[in-house]
């Protein structure tokens, strides 16, 4: 009844092929990004700005990131805390040796780094796939966080062995460090996250998504239509690899603040991995939902706890959380495989017969 | 449909209870303390010890005394799982609530916090953990870090070994020692001082770091140790490192006696190797064991009245004591503010200067029903950390047992380390704020 297309004729190849071919959906979106962009800095505490929604951006890029990879293209990889670390590691290097440079700027180009080095660890995807290609990008993990507490030239010789992010300004106000306030902040991450979502959108929806998802479905029928396996697979591991790198700048710079290497271990990198499958592979909506469940159920359920002003200790409801959460994603996996997103679309194809479902 | 619905309405309402609901004001009558703790993870371990005794002890001081200075004391514990996310998402939670003091119990909390005391206008108290550059008070003036660094601690256990050898640091001259550390902030930040002294002593260092993933498998680690035959072996661990070093170190019949950690290990960690783990040293400022008035005093008014979950065997264990020795502290710095600023109710602002003038001598442990229980604690405005002397206890394969005798830092290779750590470190931040905070006499 609200959800229905009827009346909305598609007249050009254009608009059959745009992303979103449905007004509801347009409207909805729309009304989206001005929730986003406009309500929520105006209304939302400090907490649930620097607490909820900052992480849950910057997750969901790093999702995005994956998902490209994993979600579309067909390649598993074990590697993303690797390649989040290597763009923290070298917006903070570029911003120690230029600090003149506007941080918005390194924190987009230290996107090619990670680039670069995701494309070296993705060189052998040509040969192996599956769980050996998921070995080979563990070794990249492995190495890289091998590098990033030994290699102390990437922390500047700190002692403390860890990147302290110093104060860097956008438009006269600070950006990060600690004067760097929290709706600021938000309204950065989002930004980047819109537009990166946006330009992602465009890929997987154009010729090159479909070349990542011919080469997924089935690599050997890719290669017989014409499809140059190589480029096209390290093409998926370059891109991931630089929204992955995006994530890990905007992390250490607009979330932590200072960040161990610890940060960029392998639970990060799994924990981005189990995103993606709860949320959804191959969709970029289901990046979102992944890292919302993922990041933000525990964080509900212990403020839910506070609010009924339960008397549970802490650590009780730690572990209880941890139940709760695994329990959770096994219902979700077993209620629908496929992810969040699928549900999402099963609903949304439901509300377009509502209230008459045949 | 309708249930799905109201499914929907239910999340929207949940939804914006959450953003619009304001943060519980703390009552107006009570002193908020937040304590960061873990109980669960890897770490807990070590750290359900810690949180106890931190607890326990301000729990004891709101039943006996009514709080401090009559005021109340509101604690709460923030579960961070030693987890820098879980932490940070700790501080932002308990901010609004005006917190007197914040305790990380991690040095990856402790070094984002360290910028953001001066603006939130809540002290940091990283008891003899966090940075060791954060001991200078005029660059750092929210973060106190007593009653010694972890420099001192390194330069200590090499004084220790050079008293050892029969002497002073030239004996350390012509000897092998290796140095098993924990591969992050916390492990590597001595490396530079042993590095130094090394250079200045002659003596030939060997470094062996377990990464924060492989705690529980070093024997790599042990395997070159045996091979290398270092004179002494220096621990700098935590959580799961601990015990695996020491059932390691047992296994390649390593002399343990020449085994000398920071003051971390507990007495769990020197248990796990068995009878062969006697002669285990370890660093210590303050008594184990519940032979104390205020202990009594716990345990009469906390824990047989059920008021906490700790296990009554735990008390006057060694990071139990630590606890302790963390809130009181907290207590006296807080007990300072209020007669500095002659309120009842401090703020953040009013306890860090009651830090900075802290002073607990040995007649003001007397009071506390703690004789003895600690050495004297004096800071200063130039100097958050003091450089308090320690000792060494050895583990008798029961308990720990005190061997005579203070260890002292070298100050005088420690200090310029920090002083240039300091330095650097403001460099690094670029417009470092200057230190606005006016000096308080010491009262």
């Amino acid at each position: 009844m609200f959800y229905r297309e009827a009346g909305q004729f598609k007249t050009s190849y254009e608009v059959d092929a745009a992303v979103f071919p449905i007004r509801q959906d347009r409207i909805g979106i729309a009304l989206i990004l001005f929730i986003a962009f406009v309500v929520i800095p105006l209304t939302a505490t400090d907490f649930v700005i620097s607490v909820l929604l900052v992480p849950f951006l910057i997750l969901s890029l790093a999702a995005i990131g994956l998902n490209i990879l994993t979600g579309y293209t067909g390649l598993l990889s074990l590697g993303t805390a690797g390649f989040m670390g290597v763009g923290a590691f070298a917006c903070y290097k570029l911003t120690t040796y230029f600090p003149n440079v506007n941080i918005v700027i390194w924190i987009f180009v230290s996107g090619f780094f990670a680039s670069a080095v995701g494309v070296l660890f993705g060189l052998p995807s040509l040969r192996i796939k599956g769980f050996y290609l998921a070995v080979a990008t563990l070794a990249a993990q492995f190495f890289l966080d091998w590098a990033f507490i030994r290699v102390q030239w990437l922390t500047n010789y700190n002692t403390s062995g860890a990147i302290e992010v110093p104060t860097r300004t956008l438009f006269g106000m600070p950006l990060t460090g600690p004067n760097a306030a929290p709706e600021f902040r938000y309204l950065v991450v989002l930004s980047f996250v819109a537009a990166m979502t946006w330009f992602a959108s465009n890929l997987v929806h154009g010729r090159i998504g479909r070349m990542w998802m011919a080469v997924r479905d089935m690599d050997l029928a890719a290669e017989l239509i014409g499809i140059r396996l190589l480029p096209t697979k390290l093409l998926a591991f370059a891109i991931s690899s630089f929204y992955c790198g995006v994530a890990g700048a905007l992390m250490v710079f607009l979330w932590y603040g200072s960040a161990e290497p610890a940060v960029f271990n392998i639970d990060q990198s799994f924990t981005i991995l189990f995103m993606v499958i709860i949320g959804g592979l191959g969709s970029l909506i289901g990046s979102f939902f992944g890292a919302g469940l993922i990041y933000g159920l525990p964080i509900i359920m212990r403020f839910i706890v506070n609010l009924f002003g339960w008397q549970i200790t802490p650590a009780t409801v730690e572990h209880f959380t941890f139940m709760t959460v695994g329990g959770l994603i096994i219902l979700f996996l077993i209620i629908e495989p496929a992810g969040l997103a699928r549900l999402w679309q099963i609903a949304k194809q439901k509300l377009r017969v509502w209230p008459f479902p045949y | 449909m309708r249930m799905k619905l109201s499914i929907i309405a239910g999340a929207v309402a949940l939804a914006t209870a959450m953003t619009s609901a304001p943060p519980p004001a703390a009552a107006q009558d009570s002193i908020y303390i937040p304590l960061f703790t873990y109980r669960t993870g890897p770490f807990s371990g070590s750290g359900i010890y810690i949180a106890e005794g931190m607890r326990d002890y301000l729990e004891m001081l709101n039943q006996r005394d009514g709080g401090i200075g009559g005021v109340k004391l509101q604690l709460e514990e923030c579960e961070t799982g030693y987890d820098t996310k879980k932490g940070l998402e700790c501080y932002e939670a308990v901010k609004d609530k005006k917190p007197v003091v914040i305790n990380p119990w991690s040095t990856g909390i402790t070094l984002p916090l360290i910028p953001r005391a001066a603006v939130d206008k809540i002290p940091v108290l990283s008891m003899a953990y966090g940075l060791s550059a954060a001991a200078v008070g005029d660059t750092f003036p929210w973060i106190f870090n007593p009653p010694a660094t972890y420099w001192d601690g390194g330069s200590m256990i090499l004084s220790y070994i050079a008293g050892k050898e029969g002497g002073g640091p030239e004996k350390l001259k012509g000897r092998t020692i290796g140095y098993i550390y924990l591969d992050a902030g916390f492990g590597k930040e001595p490396i530079p001082l042993f590095e130094q002294l090394s250079k200045d002593y002659g003596f030939t260092l060997k470094l062996y770091p377990v990464a924060g993933t492989e705690m529980q498998n070093q024997s790599s680690q042990w395997l070159n140790v045996r091979r290398d035959k270092p004179d002494y072996m220096i621990m700098y661990g935590w959580g799961a490192l601990q015990p695996t070093a020491v059932k390691e170190a047992v296994k390649i019949n390593y002399p343990m006696d020449k085994f000398i950690s920071i003051w971390w290990p507990s007495e769990d960690d020197a248990a796990a190797g068995g009878d062969g783990s006697k002669g285990f040293k370890v660093l210590n400022w303050h008594a184990v064991g519940a032979d104390f008035p205020a202990i009594a005093d716990i345990k009469k008014h906390v824990t047989d009245k059920n008021l906490t979950q700790t296990d009554k065997n735990h008390i006057g264990k060694v990071l139990y004591n630590r606890g302790i020795y963390n809130s009181i502290l907290i207590a006296e710095g807080i007990r300072n503010a209020q007669k500095l600023s002659g309120k009842k109710v401090v703020t953040g602002e009013d306890v860090r200067r009651g830090l900075e003038t802290l002073n607990i001598d040995a007649a003001r442990y007397k009071e506390m029903g703690l004789e003895g229980f600690a050495g004297p604690v004096k800071l200063t405005c130039q100097d958050h950390n003091g450089h308090f002397a320690t000792y060494m206890q050895e583990w008798d394969g029961t308990k720990w047992v005190r061997l005579p005798g203070e260890l002292k830092a070298m100050t005088d290779k420690v200090n310029p380390l920090l002083e240039a750590a300091a330095k650097d470190y403001t460099d690094k931040a670029g417009n470092w704020p200057k230190r606005t905070e006016a000096c308080d006499k010491a009262s």
